[in-house]
């Protein structure tokens, strides 16, 4: 399976060799045979830095087809470096479709969201993952920590949690929260705001996990169960806002606050800006439809 | 018949570091509420003795076996990992000389205790805290330092706060390894006097390993004394002290410094 040539040069569809896409989609198998696992896979070099992405771009590779639609996003917006980079890199291997609309997307690439829109059964949402492993700084040994998720040992990441309110009074965790995948692996989600793990929870779409420089795969099916940890009179919770986006007024979504002037002035606005947007021409079709 | 069983029961325990033996065929019982000191100068196998028996280091013949909470007597070396790593956080309590081995010093005082109730499954913040501060009070530490971190506290508080999070779980069989090293005298005194009321009460077994003889004196009911890997006189700790027959252990006796 080779692009045309008018796609320039002799790389293969996706940039990736068949192999390798065989390997990789191999862990991917056996990631989702095992909710939250990590499989060790053999990482291949991208043409970009290792931390822009490159566990994700290569599960991404791994798995479209030409009859598929992407979405990079990136902090939630579609227009960021990283998004447009990734965005114009599958553009010029593969020639598949794009979009920007979530609601329009078979594969979802992100970095630090999830869409606000619901994902959809068939939808696949690929995460791009710095560090994958969750008891990482708590204990710095690989195989201590292989050997505490083979017998499921996580009582250390209460300890976590125990000093964030000790502290703090509060889990203060705000992101890459942990969570428990379907009972068993402890799992990071990768830095997206503790805002969105709810939205890991049954989710209907496939949740596919890649951390490029530490090479490994780690998935979380459809419509399985994903807890956040908490203690029971420290209930898990995520944050909220006093204000409401000032470009859509949607009170339901997560805002990003940016600064319009030296003076001291802010806005509020969505981080997804599909779901802003959408809400803008919604609204604009309604006032219309009003008029 | 459990009070016809020992707790642990140690059968010709040896281990060998290439040809060098780190001890030779040790064997011994010991009971519920028992502690047992071992003494010895530096090299003679204490240490070694005491890894093999605490699950640490398997050791090259020989079996340990123990006698769990379903008064079943189980080989620890033939248990699963999972259940010997389950035992050796529940129901058994390691005592390292240095307490910053046996301690996390990136967290507080109280997640340090409570790190092993967090293992085995509490989920209840407010209850860690309570049974933190609880112990806090019974190895004499205040309360209100249980948010502090262990660097924070002096070389004695370290120690007992190294006995608290061991103790918490209510563990049946602790192995202490020099609990009263680097301690100066009066710290020392302390810690023996806790150490003494808090065996007591919970009635406690504990393998002891120590060169200071007065320590056993004032907690082990029984002693052995090993010398080159082997042990070469065992017995109550107040007549092998006060009338010991190997001359090792005769030398040993008499080089204590009387003040």
């Amino acid at each position: 399976m080779t692009t045309p040539d008018s796609r320039g040069g002799s790389y293969n569809f996706a940039y990736l060799d068949e192999q390798s896409k065989r390997m990789i989609r191999r862990a991917i198998l056996k990631a989702v045979a095992l909710p939250g696992y990590q499989v060790p896979f053999g990482g291949r070099e991208m043409p970009m830095p290792h931390g822009w992405g490159t566990g994700g771009i290569q599960v991404t590779a791994s798995i479209i087809g030409r009859d598929d639609v992407l979405k990079v996003i990136d902090q939630g917006a579609d227009d960021t470096t990283n998004a447009v980079s990734i965005r114009n890199f599958f553009l010029r291997t593969t020639g598949v479709a794009t979009t920007e609309r979530t609601a329009d997307a078979s594969i979802i690439q992100t970095r630090h969201r999830m869409p606000e829109r619901k994902l959809q059964e068939g939808q696949i949402m690929v995460f791009q993952v710095p560090i994958p492993e969750p008891l990482r700084w708590l204990e710095p040994r690989e195989s201590e920590t292989r050997t505490m998720h083979a017998l499921a040992e996580y009582g250390i990441m209460h300890v976590r949690l125990y000093e964030d309110i000790a502290r703090l009074g509060r889990i203060a965790t705000a992101y890459d929260y942990p969570v428990q995948v379907n009972g068993r692996y402890l799992m990071r989600p990768s830095p997206i705001p503790k805002f969105d793990n709810p939205k890991l929870d049954r989710n209907p779409a496939l949740l596919l996990f890649g951390a490029g420089r530490e090479k490994r795969i780690y998935a979380v099916p459809p419509y399985t169960d994903v807890k956040s940890l908490d203690f029971e009179d420290h209930p898990f919770e995520v944050q909220s806002w006093d204000h409401t986006c000032a470009l859509c007024g949607a009170d339901d979504s997560f805002l990003d606050e940016i600064v319009t002037d030296d003076k001291g002035g802010r806005m509020f606005v969505c981080s997804d800006t599909d779901y802003c947007a959408e809400r803008r021409t919604a609204d604009g079709a309604n006032a219309e439809a009003a008029e | 018949m459990s009070a016809d069983l020992p707790l642990l029961r140690v059968s010709q325990v040896s281990h060998f570091y290439g040809d060098r033996a780190g001890c030779r065929d040790v064997s011994f019982d010991l009971w519920p509420g028992e502690i047992i000191g071992i003494v010895g100068e530096s090299g003679s196998g204490k240490t070694t003795l005491l890894n093999c028996l605490s699950a640490r280091l398997q050791p090259s013949h020989g079996r340990v076996i123990y006698r769990d909470r379903s008064e079943v007597m189980r080989d620890i070396y033939a248990l699963g990992e999972a259940e010997r790593r389950f035992l050796t956080r529940t129901d058994w309590g390691f005592v390292h000389q240095n307490p910053r081995d046996g301690l996390r010093l990136g967290v507080t005082a109280g997640a340090n205790i409570g790190e092993r109730l967090m293992a085995v499954g509490t989920r209840h913040y407010g209850n860690i805290r309570d049974t933190a501060r609880d112990w806090l009070g019974r190895v004499e530490i205040d309360a209100a330092r249980i948010d502090d971190l262990p660097p924070a506290f002096s070389g004695g508080m370290q120690q007992r706060l190294q006995i608290a999070r061991n103790l918490v779980t209510a563990p049946r069989l602790v192995f202490m390894d020099e609990p009263t090293g680097g301690l100066d005298v009066s710290v020392q005194a302390r810690l023996l006097d806790l150490l003494r009321d808090l065996v007591t009460r919970l009635k406690l077994s504990v393998v002891l390993v120590t060169h200071d003889l007065a320590v056993v004196r004032l907690l082990a009911h029984r002693l052995m004394v090993m010398q080159r890997g082997r042990v070469v006189e065992e017995g109550l700790t107040d007549q092998v002290l006060d009338d010991p027959h190997h001359p090792y252990t005769q030398l040993l006796v008499s080089s204590v410094l009387q003040a």
